[in-house]
C-alpha cells in the first residue's frame, strides 16, 4: 500500500501530463512556445514561470476552470473524483507565463483516498507559487473548512468563489470584499463552465503572489492548543523543514500517518517527546470523550461558521436549483420508481445509440462500398487490389463503419455523468455492489467500462481502498466495451431473426455483468479477502450538460476512434492481410483432383482462394490455435480472427472480413452476414460472441491495469484470468447447445 | 467541554434511526480511523443540524441534508453519528 503511494507519486506528480503544448496567449501576434521561454518579468526579482495548483472539494469546477485558463480540454462531469490525476498547462498573461496545475479534488488536507493524497503531496512537494481554492459557493462552509486548512499550511492563497451562479440563484449574497479580509486571500467570483471571471482570477493570482500568506483566526481549545505549540517547538527541535512545523504539529495530533512516520524518520532514534504528546493527546481525548480529530474540526467549523455568518446573507427569496434537484430526486429516488427508473435509463442508454446509430452507419457503409467498388473498377485485380479492397476496405471501413454507434454511445454516457445521474446511480446500487463486495462508486467505472475499459480502470482510484480498487479494476472488462460493438453487430443480424436481435444485444451485455459479479464475488472470498469499506458520497445538484460540452465530447471520441482506426486497426489490418495472403502455394490441390471439371469456374476460384488461404501464415496459425478451439465450435478462420482482436477488438470484425473475402471482391457488412450464416450456426456464433466477451482484454487495458495497479501481477492475473473464464464458459454452453440442440 | 458519560448512555439516538424528514443536531461523532475523518471532512461534526431525506430504494444508502447540501451514507456509517433531537 505504501510502496503504491510512493510510486504513484512520482509517477503523477513530478511529470504531470503536459496537456496543452503551448499557452495561449493574450496579446496577438505573441511568439507560442512549448518550452517556457524566458519570459520578462513584471517585476524584477519574480519568477518568470508562475506555478499555479488549483486544489478544492471534488464537483467545485476546477477542471472547468483549469480548461478555461489553459484551453485545455480536461475531462468535466457532475460527480465527485472525475480528474484522477494531475493534469498541467500554460498560460500568458500580462507578460507572465503560468504554469497551471489541475488536481484531483479533496475534502479535506487529511489524505483518506488515493486520489486525494496526491492532491496534498502535490501541494506539499512541489509548493507551488500560489494555490487557487476553486470552492463551490453554493457550498461554502464545507469549502472554508478546507481553506482554514491551506491557511494552517501557509500557502498563498486565492478563492475562487465558482459556481457563482447557483449559490445567487439559491438567494445567498456573499461580501467577497469582507470575506478576503477575514481569511486574509484573495477572493473572486467565477463560473466555470460559462468561462465568467477568468481575468479577474489572473490577476488575484498576480496580487496573492506577493501577498504574505497570514495564519488562520480560528482559535484551538485551550488544551489542545498547548499541546499543538509543545509539539510545534519540537518538530522545530528536528530541524527537519519537509512540512511546516505548525502544520506537522497539528496533523501529528490528528493522527496523520505520514505525518507521523516523518517525525519517527526524523528524529533517527534521537530522544523526543513525541510518544509523551500523543499519550497527552490521548486523554485529553478520553476526558472528554471526543476524539482530538473531533475537536480539530469542530473548532475549523467554529471559525468558518463565524466568517461565513460575517459575509454571507440568504435572501429569503426562491432557493429553486436545489428544489429542483429535490424535487427530481424525490421521483428518481423514490421507494417503488427509483429501481425501474434506473433500469429504464440504463436500457435508454443503448436503446439510443442503436437506433440512432443505425441510419448513420448505413450510410456510412454505402459510402464504403462505392469507394470499394471505385477501385475495382480502376485497378486490375493484383496483390496491391487486393491489399486496398480487402485489407484496408474490408480491415478499416468494417471498423469505422461503427464509428457514429460507438460516439453515440460515449455521449450517452457523458449525459449521465454530466447531468449528475451518475452519482445517483451509485447510491441506488450501492446496495447490490455492497452485497457482492464493492462499492456502490465501483459503479461508476463499470458504466463508463461500456465506452472503453481503459478510462474506467484509472476512474477506479476515486476508490477509497485498495481492496475495492482491484476488485473493480480486474472486473471492468467484463463490461462489454464499445470497441466490442462491432462484433455484436455483425454477428447478431447474421444468426438472429429481427425480434430476437435486441434480446440478444442485451443477453450479451447482461452476461458480462453478471459474470463480473461472480468474479468479484470469488475475488473478495480468496486473494482480495477483507471487510468492506464504508460508502460516503456527495449527491451533486443536477445540472444541464451544455450543449457546447456534449458536442466537444463526441467530437474528441470521434477523433479518438478514428485515429485508433487510423493507426492501430490499419496497422494490424495490414499485417494480418500479410499474413492471410502469403506464403501463396505453387499449386493447387482442387486443380489436381477430378473435381475440377464438374466445378463452375467461379466456384473453382473459391476453392482456390481457400486453399490460398489455408496454406498462408495466417491459415496455418489458426489451424493450429483450432486444435484447442474445436471443443468451442471455432474453425481456424475465426482462430485468426481472435489473435487481431489481442491488439484491438475491433480487428476481430476486420480479420473476419479479410479472412472471409480475399480473393473475392470487397464484402460489405450484409455479404459477410451471408457468407456468416452460411458457415456458422447460430450457436457457434453465439460463442464467438461469449468468448469476445469475456477473453483477453485487448492490450490497452492490459496496460492500464498493470500501471494502475502498480505491476505485472495483476495485469497478468487479469488477462489469464479473464481467457480462462472465457474458454470455459464458452465450451460449457458450446457443449451444452450441442448437447439439447440448440442453435444447431 | 467534557460531556457525561451518562447522558449518551441515556436515550442514544444515531442517525441510522432518524426517519425521513425529520432533523437532528450531532451530538458526537463516534467511531474511528479514515472512516471517522471522512465523516468530519464532510462538515458533520458536533451541533451540525442534518435532516433526514430518503433511503435509497433498495433500502441502504440514505440521503440527507447537511450544511446546504446532499450526502449519502450507508446505515452503518450513519450509525456512528450521534443525535440530539430538535424541535
Ligand atoms: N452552474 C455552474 N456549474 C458549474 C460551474 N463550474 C463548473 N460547473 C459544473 O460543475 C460540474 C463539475 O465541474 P468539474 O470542473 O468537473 O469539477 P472538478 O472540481 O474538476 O471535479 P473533480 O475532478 O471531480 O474534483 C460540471 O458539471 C460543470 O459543468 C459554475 O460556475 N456554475
Ligand atoms: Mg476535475
Amino acid at each position: 500500500m505504501r510502496t503504491r503511494f510512493g510510486r504513484r507519486k512520482r509517477n503523477s506528480n513530478t511529470k504531470p501530463t503536459r496537456q496543452h503544448p503551448s499557452p495561449i496567449e493574450d496579446g496577438p501576434g505573441a511568439p507560442a512556445s512549448d518550452e517556457a521561454p524566458p519570459v520578462p518579468a513584471a517585476h524584477p526579482g519574480v519568477p518568470a514561470v508562475v506555478h499555479v495548483a488549483l486544489a478544492g472539494n471534488p464537483n467545485a469546477g476546477k477542471t472547468s476552470i483549469f480548461n478555461n485558463l489553459t484551453g485545455g480540454r480536461q475531462r468535466v462531469a457532475n460527480y465527485p473524483g472525475v480528474t484522477v490525476e494531475t493534469k498541467e498547462g500554460l498560460r500568458r498573461h500580462g507578460g507572465v507565463t503560468y504554469r497551471i496545475v489541475d488536481l484531483p479534488g479533496a475534502y479535506s488536507l487529511t489524505a483518506n483516498s488515493p486520489e486525494e493524497l496526491i492532491a496534498r503531496e502535490y501541494i506539499l512537494r512541489e509548493r507551488p507559487d500560489v494555490v487557487v481554492q476553486v470552492v463551490d459557493a453554493s457550498n461554502l462552509e464545507r469549502g472554508l473548512y478546507m481553506t482554514i486548512q491551506f491557511l494552517e499550511l501557509g500557502v498563498r492563497l486565492v478563492l475562487a468563489l465558482n459556481m457563482i451562479d447557483e449559490a445567487r440563484a439559491r438567494g445567498l449574497r456573499i461580501d467577497t470584499a469582507l470575506l478576503g479580509e477575514r481569511l486574509g486571500a484573495e477572493v473572486v467570483e467565477t463560473v466555470g463552465n460559462r468561462g465568467i471571471g477568468t481575468d479577474a482570477l489572473l490577476a488575484a493570482i498576480e496580487r496573492a503572489r506577493t501577498r504574505p500568506p497570514r495564519p488562520p483566526e480560528g482559535r484551538y481549545p485551550a488544551e489542545l492548543a498547548a499541546l499543538a505549540a509543545e509539539v510545534r517547538r519540537q518538530v522545530e527541535a528536528l530541524g527537519a523543514a519537509k512540512y511546516p512545523a505548525h502544520w506537522a504539529a497539528i496533523k501529528f495530533l490528528e493522527g496523520d500517518r505520514e505525518v507521523r512516520q516523518w517525525l519517527a524518520a526524523a528524529a533517527d532514534g534521537r530522544a523526543t517527546q513525541f510518544e509523551s504528546a500523543t499519550r497527552r493527546a490521548d486523554q485529553l481525548a478520553r476526558r472528554t470523550g471526543e476524539s482530538i480529530e473531533a475537536q480539530l474540526a469542530e473548532a475549523r467549523y467554529g471559525a468558518v461558521a463565524g466568517i461565513y455568518h460575517e459575509a454571507v446573507r440568504r435572501d429569503l427569496s426562491p432557493r429553486r436549483r436545489m428544489e429542483i434537484s429535490e424535487r427530481i430526486d424525490a421521483i428518481v429516488l423514490n421507494r417503488y420508481a427509483g429501481f425501474p427508473i434506473f433500469l429504464l435509463i440504463m436500457f435508454a442508454l443503448f436503446q439510443f445509440t442503436f437506433t440512432l446509430g443505425e441510419p448513420l452507419m448505413n450510410g456510412i457503409e454505402a459510402a464504403f462500398g462505392w469507394l470499394a467498388g471505385a477501385i475495382a473498377a480502376h485497378l486490375a485485380p493484383g496483390p496491391l487490389r487486393s491489399l486496398l479492397l480487402d485489407g484496408i476496405i474490408g480491415g478499416v471501413g468494417g471498423v469505422l463503419v461503427f464509428v457514429p454507434n460507438i460516439v453515440l454511445l460515449f455521449v450517452a454516457i457523458g449525459l449521465l455523468e454530466k447531468s449528475g445521474y451518475m452519482a445517483r446511480a451509485a447510491f441506488i446500487m450501492d446496495r447490490i455492489m455492497h452485497r457482492i463486495g464493492l462499492h456502490g462508486r465501483s459503479f461508476i467505472p463499470m458504466i463508463t467500462g461500456f465506452g472503453c475499459s481503459v478510462p474506467a480502470i484509472m476512474a477506479t482510484r476515486t476508490l477509497e481502498h485498495e481492496r475495492d480498487r482491484l476488485a473493480t479494476m480486474m472486473v471492468v472488462p467484463l463490461m462489454s466495451c464499445s470497441a466490442r460493438l462491432p462484433i455484436y453487430t455483425l454477428l447478431i443480424p447474421a444468426f438472429f431473426p429481427l425480434r430476437w436481435r435486441g434480446f440478444m444485444f442485451f443477453l450479451i451485455y447482461a452476461i458480462g455483468v453478471v459474470l463480473a459479479i461472480v468474479m468479484v464475488k470469488v475475488l473478495r472470498v480468496t486473494v482480495l479477502a477483507g471487510e468492506s469499506t464504508p460508502f460516503v458520497m456527495e449527491l451533486p445538484p443536477y445540472r444541464w450538460p451544455t450543449a457546447r460540452s456534449v458536442v466537444a465530447d463526441g467530437w474528441e471520441k470521434s477523433v479518438l476512434y478514428l485515429r485508433k482506426a487510423g493507426t492501430i486497426v490499419l496497422a494490424i489490418s495490414i499485417l494480418l492481410w500479410t499474413a492471410t495472403s502469403y506464403p501463396v502455394p505453387t499449386r493447387h490441390a482442387v486443380d489436381a483432383s477430378r473435381l475440377t471439371a464438374s466445378l463452375s469456374p467461379a466456384e473453382l476460384a473459391r476453392a482456390r482462394a481457400a486453399e490460398d488461404i489455408a496454406y498462408s501464415l495466417a491459415g496455418r496459425t489458426g489451424r493450429a490455435m483450432a486444435v484447442v478451439f474445436q471443443p468451442l465450435g471455432f474453425d481456424w478462420k475465426v482462430c485468426t480472427a481472435l489473435i487481431g482482436a489481442l491488439g484491438a477488438k475491433e480487428v476481430f470484425v476486420a480479420q473476419l472480413g479479410i479472412v472471409n473475402s480475399v480473393g473475392e471482391d470487397a464484402p460489405s457488412v450484409s455479404d459477410l452476414h451471408g457468407v456468416l450464416a452460411h458457415d456458422y450456426t447460430p450457436l457457434q456464433g453465439f460463442c464467438i460472441m461469449l468468448f469476445c466477451l469475456v477473453a483477453a482484454p485487448c492490450m490497452a487495458t492490459v496496460a492500464a491495469t498493470r500501471r494502475e495497479s502498480n505491476g505485472w501481477k495483476w495485469a497478468l492475473l487479469q488477462f489469464g484470468g479473464l481467457t480462462a473464464l472465457a474458454y470455459v464458459v464458452t465450451l460449457a454452453v458450446f457443449q451444452l447447445g450441442m448437447w439439447w440442440g440448440i442453435g444447431v | 467541554m467534557p460531556t457525561s458519560q451518562k447522558t449518551i448512555r441515556r436515550n442514544t439516538r444515531t442517525l441510522a434511526q432518524l426517519p425521513p424528514g425529520q432533523r437532528g443536531i450531532v451530538r458526537r461523532v463516534t467511531g474511528g480511523g479514515s472512516i471517522h475523518r471522512r465523516i468530519l471532512d464532510m462538515g458533520i461534526s458536533k451541533g451540525t443540524l442534518i435532516e433526514a431525506v430518503c433511503e435509497a430504494p433498495l433500502g441502504d444508502p440514505i440521503k440527507i441534508k447537511v450544511r446546504g447540501y446532499a450526502l449519502s451514507l450507508r446505515k452503518a456509517e450513519a450509525a456512528l453519528i450521534e443525535l440530539d433531537e430538535t424541535e
